[in-house]
């Protein structure tokens, strides 16, 4: 059986199970801290894998109900985008 | 900078429907979608519809798009379609949103009032190796099968039972994969009992109260234990059983896909029955935030069919939130309403029935 700690959470960043546990124990308990720590949720993808899997453990761990944990800060843009096209963008007044 | 009366984000089917109400009442409307072409997921559904004639009972999905795609053409002068176009963001100091077409082409616009029909994500679980390739969302693999004719594995396991796994599986096996089981953590079967009972009749078994344990492979998938699990969840041990599949399709839930409502500030509220974080909405759609509404599967989790109703309300309501008051307006939303509340009401929908309220302004 393959082991807990091989489970990937966040496959953008690679960040396994056991690593956001390890994490939620040492009182880290939002999933802006954790994305900061281990950037899951950074990816090209921008936590539409992990978020909703790192709340419910954040939830499991402390006990806390879901809608009582601190959502994450949704920053534009929600998908990545070169900052050449950025500056070769017609629209920049 | 682009400039309109009303952004509608998503073409599927909440989003042309608001299209269609919106231009047919008078205003200019953009729609960005991300699809190559409009439709949604409308464009790969294969099968066909339930619920009455008004909402195209009988007709497969795709036709479907077909039909509203060309009500909305008869608006063709007031209506700007841009598609391969992701919108990226909102930005409240001035009001204005990014759009990236491709990967090389970022442009701004700028609308009196948006409507956000983007529909939803995937949900996935967390199982040993849930990472290998030939892990897939049950929705793309359905868009590789029937949108671009990919067949996507030969031996297929199928993660839930809701209508979701169960047409999917179907059209696996039309499309000649094997579907080994169906395994569902809750003790009946989630969706219809006529998709259910067509999987059942070409000798697809449904395992209910069971889990997907771990998958296994080395390169890629190769097979995976389902185990039974009691009425706490947990693992029955030594009931595990090993199905050999290059393919898992996980249909295990979809979430309402709304970065954008979050970016704007506008109120949400966790109601698990709608699939998550949902907006706060009136009769309207309309959100919080004055200029903003909402319809379909980013407003609740539900089906294409109420998805179709809420985007027409949506699009009636934000073209008379600017002055596009159509003379029947008031029978016009009230008759949404009475659909909506016909299409709720079996005890399939119970769940929603009671999540709803939970969403709504108290006013």
């Amino acid at each position: 059986m393959a082991d807990e700690k091989d489970i990937v959470i966040c496959r953008c960043e690679d960040v396994t199970l056991s690593k956001i546990r390890e994490l939620i124990e040492k009182g880290y308990t939002t999933p802006d801290e954790i994305k900061r720590i281990t950037r899951a949720g950074m990816g090209p993808c921008q936590g539409r894998t992990c978020r909703d899997l790192i709340i419910r453990e954040i939830a499991r761990i402390t006990g806390k109900k879901i809608e009582e944990i601190p959502m994450t800060t949704f920053r534009p843009p929600i998908r990545p985008i070169k900052l050449g096209v950025l500056a070769e963008s017609e629209d920049d007044e | 900078m682009k400039e309109t009366d009303i952004l509608v984000v998503g073409g599927g089917p909440a989003g042309l429907c608001a299209a269609i109400e919106a231009a047919r009442a008078g205003a200019r409307v953009l729609i960005i979608d991300d699809g190559l072409r409009l439709g949604g997921q409308l464009i790969k559904q294969t099968h066909k519809f339930f619920g009455s004639k008004d909402e195209y009972a009988g007709t497969r999905g795709f036709k479907i798009a077909d039909v509203l795609l060309s009500e909305l053409e008869r608006y063709g002068d007031r209506v700007e379609a841009i598609t391969n176009t992701t919108v990226t963001g909102y930005y409240t100091d001035d009001g204005v949103f990014g759009a990236l077409t491709g990967e090389e082409r970022y442009f701004k616009v700028k609308p009196k009032r948006a409507i956000i029909a983007t529909g939803a994500y995937e949900k996935t679980i967390p199982v040993p190796n849930c990472d290998l390739p030939g892990v897939y969302g049950a929705g793309a693999v359905q868009t590789l099968m029937n949108v671009y004719g990919v067949k996507p594995g030969e031996k297929a396991l199928m993660v839930g039972a809701g209508n979701i796994g169960l047409i999917i599986s179907y059209q696996l096996a039309q499309a000649g994969v094997q579907v080994q089981a169906v395994v569902e953590a809750m003790p009946k079967i989630g969706g219809y009992l006529v998709h259910a009972s067509k999987i059942r009749r070409i000798g697809i078994p449904i395992y209910t109260s069971h889990t997907i344990k771990e998958i296994h492979g080395k390169e890629h998938v190769e097979g995976a234990t389902i185990v039974q699990i009691d009425e706490r969840w947990e693992p029955i041990s030594g009931t595990e059983k090993y199905i050999e599949a290059d393919l898992i399709c996980l249909a295990v839930g979809l979430s309402p896909l709304i970065e954008l409502l979050w970016q704007a500030g506008c109120k949400m509220r966790y109601v698990p029955e709608l699939g998550g974080y949902v907006p706060v909405r009136n009769r309207e759609m309309r959100t919080s935030h004055p200029d903003f509404y909402v319809a379909g599967d980013a407003a609740a989790i539900e089906e294409a069919s109420t998805a179709m109703i809420e985007g027409r309300i949506a699009g009636l309501c934000a073209a008379a939130s600017l002055g596009y008051r159509p003379p029947d307006y008031e029978e016009r939303l009230e008759g949404f309403w009475a659909q909506l509340e016909r299409l709720r009401r079996g005890p399939v929908t119970e769940k929603i029935r009671q999540g709803l309220p939970k969403a709504m302004k108290e006013e």
